[in-house]
């Protein structure tokens, strides 16, 4: 089981790598894809199969899906990338290195809350408890994300509808 | 009546822009009447003659190889007039001709014979207008099933005497068949 | 895990990827006699006794072909289009109840390779990821038209997908499970899914004709338009496994509608046969019986392949957004209404 971990966390971490590296920008979203997958590996390991699939079906199945068509509509080439200005080069350099401080500090500082891990065979993973969760106890967050995401729809509409001039 | 209302094969329907019904733009409704169509097709026998085994009948005005009679003492009938090349609308015959010698007597009827006499395959159509215009019945068109044999040489399609005149050995046999009767 | 059961389900899955393939082969010359049969010919009929031996002969004419590749810097996607393609047409294959268990040397066998309480959301992950062997294979040939291909193949599968995934959401509200067995088990008797969903199943119907990129819904192949949609550049048996990957999608799609809507291994008369002949016997016919249903709609598939003509982009589009998905929704909330006054009744 360490070993698959291993391997998971290797591909995971060098296809990320990969999608940040690689000039193409078709083959950097595939690379983020296998990256996803690997992350959805990641879940089944949890045993969590519900996340696991959701994790594919959204991120692999529909936003990569559409990330890939409008790369590969704009058709991007190398030499349509500029050379970015050097102020925001070094504002690049600066916020990466202030989130990377945030985040060594919380690794280091942070400690393990529980030290031993048991297996309890509780059901906590399967669609019948994960729906009880979200519509008994957190019923309202789930509804205000359900309104959220239709706001957003109503706004890629009314963006994609022509503007009439007159009226 | 004008070219608008003629239907030919009486089937004929007017094109329609109008919008379609909530009913009719489900589709459903088409795709069912389309399916039992096609259903239909299903059980009913197909057309197909399959070739090699099955052939199709011939017509009765079935038209195929050319040939150059013979009479009944074996004796070329053409006599080189020229009608047939002059009717053919394709323009594919031609002929020279010759007249026969005294020793030639027992191998052309006529006293004037074509010494060459050529159809241009690839300009044949086949119509029979050759045969109906010859005026000694000397010029047929077979019924056999030979087709024109292909070839990467143009000069291979013409067709030179050799290959148009009956053959003697068939000539032969069809007196004796004659005078068998 | 004991090693019984481990050398039990290598045994199955090499059955079902063997039936799979089998019924892929076959798929190819049903396609072919059908479409004469319905267009008054005669079909294949030379290879073997009437037409036995040709997808052999198909299989080997693919192999002997020239292997082309475009002019393309991508040549491990060119390759691994196919190969995608491929492998999501046969995953989809491993959480589908094939039968009811059987009893053999003492042992219970379930006829299913994995029983997940996720088996229709699973079915539903390796049909979006299904997308990319298209998209991929198209993008990678370095061709306009491989591209527009890909492009609408891959925008039709996505926007029937929603549509799929609404129809089967009244299916999970009634059976209460998303896990594929147990919807087959619910539909002992005469309690067929599509008896109960009818709307639901002629919208699945038609989402799974545009899933598997199937005529009415075939653009991504448009002949007249884009020469061969995303396989244009394809040859010898990378172009196999594309078409051999859309007909074992049929064959999978087929099963899936027999197992949600039809009633899956279940028919009439079961438990009489159970009672007279035992279980075994009722199970096996069992079996038989689902393959008979996935035949029919294999049938189905080619029927409507060789009667509709093929949609226009923009009525795909408004059949699948403005009709389909507007119909799923009502008829989710009809269900739901439904069930909430059962429940209040009972």
């Amino acid at each position: 089981m360490l070993t698959l971990f291993y391997i998971l966390s290797a591909i995971t971490l060098g296809t990320a790598f990969l999608t940040i590296l690689s000039k193409n920008p078709i083959h950097s979203a595939i690379y983020l894809v296998l990256c996803f997958f690997s992350i959805a590996g990641h879940y089944l390991m949890f045993n969590a199969q519900f996340l696991f699939i959701v994790h594919i079906i959204v991120y692999s199945g529909a936003i990569m899906i559409l990330m890939l068509f409008t790369i590969m509509l704009m058709n991007l080439n190398k030499a349509d990338e500029k050379n970015k200005p050097i102020l925001s080069r070094i504002a690049a350099v600066v916020a990466f290195c202030l989130v990377a401080l945030v985040l060594l500090a919380t690794f280091i500082k942070s400690q393990p809350v529980i030290n031993e891990y048991k297996v309890s065979g509780q059901d906590f993973q399967s669609i019948k408890v994960l729906g009880q969760v979200l519509l008994n106890n957190y019923m309202v967050p789930f509804e205000f994300a359900s309104v959220l995401l239709l706001v957003s729809m109503i706004g890629a509409v009314l963006l994609s509808k022509k503007e009439h001039i007159n009226n | 009546m004008s070219i608008e209302t003629i239907s030919l094969s009486g089937r004929k329907k007017e094109v329609s822009n109008k919008k379609m019904t909530f009913a009719e733009s489900l589709y459903l409704i088409a795709i069912a009447k389309g399916l039992w169509i096609t259903l239909k097709h299903l059980f009913t026998r197909s057309v197909t003659i399959k070739y090699p085994e099955q052939t199709r009948e011939l017509s009765p005005v079935y038209r195929g190889q050319h040939m150059l009679m013979r009479d009944d003492e074996g004796r070329e009938r053409c006599t080189a007039c020229g009608l047939c090349a002059l009717s053919c609308p394709a323009e594919a015959i031609t002929m020279k001709a010759e007249e026969r010698k005294p020793e030639e007597k027992h191998l052309y009827r006529e006293e004037k014979y074509a010494s060459i006499y050529e159809i241009n395959m690839l300009r044949c159509i086949f119509c029979g207008l050759c045969e109906e215009a010859c005026p000694k019945q000397a010029i047929y068109l077979t019924t056999s099933r030979v087709m024109v044999k292909s070839s990467s040489n143009r000069e291979d399609f013409i067709y030179g005497k050799e290959k148009l005149v009956m053959p003697l050995d068939m000539a032969i046999r069809n007196t004796q068949m004659q005078t068998a009767n | 895990m004991d090693q019984a059961i481990i050398i039990e389900k290598g045994i199955f899955i090499v059955v079902i990827f063997a039936i799979t393939m089998l019924f892929a082969m076959y798929e190819t010359l049903a396609e072919r006699k059908i479409a004469a049969w319905f267009q008054d010919r005669v079909g294949p009929n030379r290879a073997g006794k009437g037409g036995i031996l040709q997808p052999l002969a198909d299989g080997l004419k693919l192999f002997s072909k020239e292997e082309f590749f475009p002019n393309t810097e991508n040549r491990f996607l060119f390759i691994a289009g196919p190969a995608i393609s491929m492998t999501t047409a046969l995953m989809t294959s491993a959480v589908i109840p094939w039968g009811d268990k059987l009893t053999l040397f003492g042992r219970d066998v379930i006829l299913q390779a994995t029983d997940i309480n996720i088996g229709m959301l699973y079915v539903f992950g390796v049909l979006s990821v299904g997308v990319y062997g298209i998209m991929i294979g198209g993008w990678a040939s370095n061709n306009k038209f491989s591209l527009m291909g890909a492009m609408r193949a891959s925008s039709q599968m996505i926007s029937y997908e929603v549509a799929m995934g609404l129809a089967i959401i009244c299916l999970v509200m009634m059976t209460g499970t998303l896990s594929l067995g147990e919807i087959a088990a619910g539909q002992h008797g005469w309690r067929w899914n599509v008896l109960y969903q009818p709307v639901g199943f002629i919208i699945f119907l038609v989402c799974s004709f545009a899933e598997t990129n199937r005529t009415p819904f075939d653009l991504a192949e448009c002949e007249a338009e884009l020469i061969g949609g995303y396989h244009t550049e394809y040859s010898s048996m990378k172009m196999g496994f594309y078409l051999f990957a859309e007909y074992a999608s049929m064959f999978i799609s087929s099963t899936i509608l027999a197992v949600l809507y039809f009633g899956a291994y279940n028919y009439p008369g079961m438990d009489w046969v159970e009672s007279v002949a035992g279980a075994n016997i009722a199970n096996i016919i069992g079996i038989f019986v689902l393959f008979a249903k996935i035949c029919f709609f294999i049938f189905f598939y080619m029927w409507v392949r060789w009667t509709i003509p093929r949609f226009r982009y923009d009525q795909l589009m408004k059949l699948g957004w403005k009709m389909l998905i507007p119909l799923a929704i009502a008829n989710i909330i009809v269900t739901g209404i439904i069930i909430l006054l059962a429940d209040q009744n009972l």
